[in-house]
């Protein structure tokens, strides 16, 4: 548990300093996720600590966003004063957006499979 | 009246971080008690729950948001280190991930331009503000690097963050009857697909169906980031010399 955390951290603090270094366009996480993940890749496993931290915290991953949320209260003014153009932006946005994905990925793994049955024929 | 006694455990207690954080646990907890109650309806997404209780305490405290993040910061730094967890799930996704590189790219670019173009265009039909659509042009993508691109753009970056936030949340909810009316079952696609629109709360909810859907949901997260950071300011250069 401990020394899952470390590793995590360790990783985070690596990605944060790449970022610094190279002005990447990135947030320091996201490159410490993708170096962890190579790391994996050279190791061949997952360390068994690692994984059993990983999920612990990824199963209450929508816990980490409530602090970030509650500061709603501190924009009450202007989101009141354009709630129908944002709500309705948003909703309708991401709808769109999860059809699109889904219905592209959807697509491309049919005609996928389908190239490969007419290859074995 | 509140006896003395009371009053000043209060303002003893108000000072301190202790307090803010135990009923942000508590709040969340509360709410994801009920969510798993229901069978994990998603209707009853514990984040807006929670924020919603939270939000009325400290208006009826009279307790400023910066008093109550002094608390609530120790929740929001594990946001760090979980970002950096999604490599795990993920490596454990790697064959079926290696077997798919060209849908997920192509679900990619077809999720990302959606969202930048169709929230855009609603917001302007509708007549919100420049400042206001400068800062939902990223609201897909993952807090950091969303507040990120609209400071570039010269948008509000916090009010980005709850714009994104809000999102996370209407993807979190809508994904299922989205997902469902389009007969989509494969849960990496499922899970893609709500990552690319709905980042970490869209994870969130897609770990809590299937550990296969929230590895996909992570790697739509990271890969809409970096795509949006790039895409965004060549999309708004683009319609500002109209």
């Amino acid at each position: 548990m401990l020394g899952a955390i470390t590793t995590l951290l360790v990783y985070q603090l690596v990605g944060e300093v790449l970022v610094h270094f190279l002005a990447l366009p990135v947030p320091g996480p996201v490159v410490g996720m993708l170096l962890l993940f190579l790391s994996l890749w050279f190791r061949g496993s997952i360390p068994d600590g690692l994984h059993t931290t990983a999920n612990t915290i990824l199963q209450h991953l929508s816990l980490l966003f409530v602090p970030a949320g509650v500061g709603v209260m501190v924009h009450f003014s202007r989101v009141s004063g354009e709630v129908v153009p944002i709500i309705a932006a948003v909703l309708g946005s991401t709808a769109l957006a999860i059809a699109a994905a889904a219905l592209t990925m959807q697509a491309l793994i049919r005609l996928h499979q389908h190239r490969v049955r007419e290859k074995q024929r | 009246m509140i006896p003395p006694r009371i009053a000043d455990i209060w303002v003893y207690l108000s000072a301190s971080p202790l307090l803010w954080l135990t009923i942000t646990l508590i709040a969340y907890q509360a709410a994801y008690w009920v969510y798993a109650r229901a069978g994990f309806n998603p209707l009853l997404n514990p984040v807006p729950i929670a924020i919603v209780a939270l939000v009325a305490a400290l208006k009826a405290t009279g307790t400023a948001y910066s008093t109550y993040f002094e608390g609530a910061q120790f929740v929001h730094f594990l946001l760090g280190p979980a970002t950096v967890a999604l490599a795990i799930p993920l490596y454990a996704q790697f064959d079926k991930l290696r077997k798919l590189l060209m849908p997920l790219g192509g679900a990619l670019v077809a999720g990302s331009v959606t969202a930048i173009v169709s929230v855009l265009a609603i917001g302007w039909a509708l007549g919100a503000s420049d400042a206001t659509l400068l800062s939902l042009v990223p609201k897909s993508v993952t807090a950091p690097i969303a507040m990120g691109i609209t400071e570039k753009l010269g948008g509000i970056p916090s009010l980005t963050a709850v714009l994104v936030i809000l999102t996370g949340i209407s993807g979190a909810v809508m994904a299922k009857y989205v997902l469902d009316a389009l007969r989509i079952r494969d849960f990496s696609v499922r899970g893609f697909a709500i990552g690319v629109a709905a980042h970490g709360i869209g994870t969130a909810r897609a770990f809590q169906v299937s550990e296969e859907a929230g590895a996909f949901a992570g790697l739509g997260m990271g890969l809409n980031g970096l795509l949006t950071a790039v895409l965004v300011p060549v999309a708004v250069g683009l319609i500002r010399n109209f």
